[in-house]
């Protein structure tokens, strides 16, 4: 692992403020951050410095035609959205129609899926499932993750070999047996399963900030501990505040992921009162696309207010999102 | 340990009791603190499971009685067994016909992107605003956009006389659906790649059009072999996604409602497997599927690594 493929993070502009509130004041600390902190970058973009795009784009044909398919395009990709967004609104008989606007508007389907399925209750127990997964796995993660960045011992390198070739091993093989320890520790049927593996990390995401970790001059955390910081405080305040791109990125990474699961609460949920919400809109469409009852505008209604959510935390979280991915694929 | 190497003779016995001065100690204690959340999942979720999984795969255990060892029974039911063949080669068809598709059309739209100058930020977006979605919803546009009759596809696809395929019922044409479905979240994948070429240094282009190279001879000979790494990172992973592809074909296709038509055109291996371990409750069984998919993602990854060293540029060789 001596010399890492993906690009090493930037040093955030904050790191003087940073150190400052911590208790670093060594002449070391603020020369590091004197010289690595010019990024406004906080992630770590590749420079684009010199880059193809820096090139002048002209109004020829050519790039007419590219802005025409991108917007073509565009609408192929959005018009999904949309249109479940308006048949959300149509009555029954009007859903499968394709008009954009609703003939008759409708706000029914919003009043009664509430009535037709226990929504909030499976909206909640994904609210709990989902930040409890992300908490658990951003810190374990990243308690891994610096455990394995910071520290030289015995064996270091062969175990996070071992970390990093878990990732290639198929949910499949460990799915059964994962099933049967929760299914005698009588969690099956609860929420517990959804969440509870991630407080011993994630693979990924220990990765991922590992990665973070190790751009973090060394001589920071050598004058803090000549200030006299333990340990624990060089994580937890030094540097983990320094890596928060990083920490944003997997929250978030995590929520989404926690949130969309289908196959672990098809797995380990029973009952329809601990159902999350893509569980739950798995069971809507069971009964009403195809047990005969055929009121696709529940449906309909319900995979909007599934979906929603994520759209709002890609909003929220677009950058880190956008810089999370290209960080993870550039080269892994 | 450095120390030890110096050429002042060899001491062993100081070199086996002094090895970790006092301070390596402290650190190695707090290393070991620092992962152990990850040593114990590591042995609980993945050691163990890995080992019992194996022994599983021997037995015959419905959760209720103890495990019956059988030997290689389940390996051989296995070959015998229809619907693993059928589920196989669905997986097969839909992994060849849609990876190289998928990143085709990743690559497209990050060329477009590259060239789309300030607009590409609103363009990027609205690309990987489907990957947001979660798989049960695509699922379930899948079924509604795609319906034979009333569907929004075949609706446009009649305004240009293409009378449309029934996508959903049409075992021939239920595949090609979840394929393209599937092409909807090619978001990150562009993203990716996008972030690639943008590493791409302008002055191969600048002496590549010196030398009177149209756009098409710089995009084959110049950007596509700079990008290889890239483009083989989403070929690997997402053939590795592709072979256990599940959540979609499941929710338009399976469950408790929909056993009123035939669905076995989209019966795919993971969706099987999952029916034989938590529908029929054959752990074992389903175990010995389980590994036999492992072994088989595990060739397919070793033969692309081993494709990928004759194509693949690595620009870390130069750093």
């Amino acid at each position: 692992m001596s010399s890492p493929s993906l690009p090493r993070p930037q040093l955030p502009g904050g790191l003087a403020a940073a150190a400052d509130s911590s208790t670093l004041s060594t002449s070391a600390a603020v020369d590091a951050a004197g010289v690595l902190a010019p990024g406004e970058a906080p992630m770590a973009v590749p420079a684009r410095t010199g880059r193809q795009q820096s090139r002048r784009p002209s109004w020829g044909p050519g790039r007419i035609a590219v802005l025409a398919t991108l917007i073509i395009s565009t609408v192929v990709f959005i018009y999904p959205f949309i249109w479940l967004l308006s048949a959300s609104f149509k009555p029954r008989s009007e859903v499968f129609d394709n008009k954009l606007i609703p003939e008759t508007f409708t706000f029914d389907n919003y009043l009664n899926v509430w009535q037709e399925a226990p929504m909030a209750l499976w909206l909640g127990n994904t609210l709990l499932v989902t930040v409890l997964a992300a908490s658990t796995v951003t810190i374990s993660s990243a308690m891994v993750a610096w455990g394995f960045a910071y520290f030289r011992f015995p064996l270091r390198g062969p175990l996070f070999g071992l970390v990093l070739a878990t990732m290639m091993l198929p949910g499949a093989v460990t799915m059964v047996p994962t099933f049967l320890i929760w299914n005698s520790l009588g969690m099956v049927g609860t929420l517990t399963p959804l969440w509870a593996g991630n407080l011993f990390g994630s693979a990924f995401y220990i990765f991922l900030l590992r990665q973070f970790f190790l751009g973090l001059p060394r001589e920071l955390f050598e004058a803090a501990k000549i200030d006299g910081a333990n340990n624990w405080s060089m994580f937890w305040r030094i540097a983990l505040p320094l890596c928060k791109p990083a920490v944003v990125v997997t929250v978030l990474f995590e929520f989404q992921a926690a949130w969309t699961d289908l196959m672990r609460p098809l797995i380990y949920l029973r009952d329809s009162s601990t159902f999350t919400v893509p569980r739950g809109l798995k069971a809507l469409l069971d009964q009403y696309g195809f047990g005969g009852e055929w009121h696709w505008e529940i449906v309909v209604t319900a995979s909007v207010i599934t979906t929603i959510p994520m759209i709002i935390l890609f909003f929220i979280g677009q950058k880190q999102f956008v810089e999370g991915i290209a960080t993870t694929g550039t080269k892994g | 340990m450095t120390a030890s190497s110096t050429s002042t003779g060899p001491r062993p016995a100081r070199l086996r009791r002094g090895r970790y001065s006092r301070s390596q100690k402290q650190d190695i204690r707090a290393a070991l603190l620092f992962i152990s959340p990850w040593i114990l999942g590591f042995l609980i979720f993945t050691a163990w499971p890995v080992i019992y999984s194996a022994y599983l795969s021997l037995t015959d255990y419905d959760v209720i009685n103890a495990p019956n060892f059988i030997g290689l029974d389940n390996y051989r039911e296995l070959l015998a067994d229809p619907k693993i063949a059928l589920s196989l080669w669905n997986t097969l068809y839909f992994t060849l016909i849609q990876v190289p598709v998928y990143v085709v059309v990743s690559l497209a739209f990050a060329l477009l992107l590259n060239q789309a100058g300030r607009s590409a930020g609103f363009f990027r977006t609205a690309f990987f605003l489907p990957k947001m979605t979660p798989p049960v919803a695509v699922g379930i546009l899948l079924l509604l956009l795609f319906n034979g009759q009333s569907g929004l596809i075949n609706t446009v696809l009649g305004w240009f006389g293409i009378a449309g395929p029934a996508w959903t019922t049409d075992p021939d044409w239920v595949k090609p659906g979840l394929i393209l479905i599937s092409l909807w979240s090619v978001g990150s994948s562009v993203i990716i790649l996008l972030a690639a070429l943008r590493n791409v240094p302008t002055e191969l282009y600048d002496s590549a059009r010196v030398d009177g190279a149209n756009w098409w001879q710089q995009t084959l000979k110049i950007t596509v072999p700079m990008i290889s790494g890239s483009i083989f990172f989403i070929f690997i992973v997402h053939s590795i996604a592709a072979f256990q592809t599940f959540s979609e074909a499941y929710t338009a296709f399976f469950g408790s409602g929909n056993s009123t038509y035939s669905n076995d055109a989209a019966l795919f291996y993971a969706i099987y497997l999952f029916q034989q371990a938590f529908e029929y409750l054959h752990m074992g069984y389903a175990s010995a599927m389980a590994w036999v998919l492992f072994v088989i993602i595990l060739v397919i990854t070793l033969i692309q690594m081993k494709v990928s060293k004759r194509f693949v540029y690595l620009e870390g060789d130069q750093r």
